[in-house]
């Protein structure tokens, strides 16, 4: 793990994988969303208003995902004091906190004719609420920090604790009543027909590789702000 | 139907914009930070 330690090495990986992550999602993102328009057929209960499936899915993906590698970057900088893993948390936040957002909104906007409501307070979206607020947190916390590009230990903890959320996220359909329906992917197989299901896995892969393309971006624009500033420090030191 | 698709229109129409706008604010951030710091280490 420490070979990429070197933000050089790290770099000569990232600069190629950029392009590719960004057109490749962006392709399956694309693909995914037109045969979610065009190619399925209309649920029988829930009509038109199902193919939001295929955006507040990845975006609830993505936004619980996010927090999930940040509390790992949080014990990898912990633990092995890696250089990169604050950098790259540092990247995570803002696509996670904004695909953390467009799962409430699309979630929202979806409810309302669905369920006859814009919002409930109830455990989903209740505790994905609190996932927004913990990015909000983190990212004020990141900022507030002296660390060149990386972040305080103090934020790596709190990336780590608020991790707990995301068990309560996915168990609060199975724990509380709630508007939101059960589970529909698990480990054992989906109760949505695979009519309908089979364009999620283009816009969960798309999305996913999108989110992959920005994290690199921005770890790259904060690799290259660190070296500029040294660079700078050298320069007057002389 | 129609006014079911108007829902699903501004779900797709917020999550492109917003994911354009986080794409396009990073690419802009990294080749903006990146052409700075080539333009340092040209310094002397």
């Amino acid at each position: 793990m420490h070979i990429y330690a070197n933000p050089l090495k790290f770099l000569s990986i990232a600069r190629p994988l950029t392009p590719w992550l960004a057109l490749g999602g962006l392709l399956l993102a694309i693909l995914g969303g037109y045969a979610g328009l065009e190619l399925t057929p209309p649920d029988y209960l829930q009509g038109e208003t199902v193919r939001i499936l295929y955006v507040h899915v990845p975006a609830a993906w993505l936004g619980m995902g996010g927090w999930l590698a940040l509390a790992i970057a949080g014990i990898v900088q912990l633990v092995w004091r890696h250089p990169l893993a604050g950098i790259a948390a540092r990247a995570i936040a803002l696509p996670g906190m904004v695909f953390c957002a467009l799962c409430l909104v699309t979630g929202s906007i979806w409810g309302r004719p669905t369920w006859g409501t814009w919002w409930e307070w109830d455990g989903r979206m209740t505790s994905m609420l609190v996932l927004l607020f913990l990015y909000l947190g983190f990212i004020a916390i990141a900022n507030a920090g002296e660390e060149r590009g990386s972040v305080s230990k103090v934020a790596a903890i709190y990336a780590i604790v608020g991790a707990i959320n995301l068990p309560i996220i996915n168990r609060s359909v199975v724990w509380w009543n709630s508007l939101h329906q059960g589970p529909s992917i698990t480990l054992s197989g989906s109760t949505i027909d695979s009519a309908i299901l089979w364009p999620l896995w283009l816009t969960l892969g798309g999305f996913s590789l999108l989110f992959g393309a920005i994290v690199l971006m921005r770890m790259r624009a904060i690799i290259a702000d660190i070296r500029s500033e040294a660079r700078l420090k050298r320069l007057a030191a002389r | 139907m129609s006014g079911q698709f108007a829902f699903v229109a501004a779900a797709y129409g917020l999550t492109i914009v917003a994911t354009i706008a986080v794409t396009g604010w990073s690419w802009w951030t990294m080749r903006a930070a990146e052409r700075r710091s080539d333009d340092v280490r040209g310094r002397k």
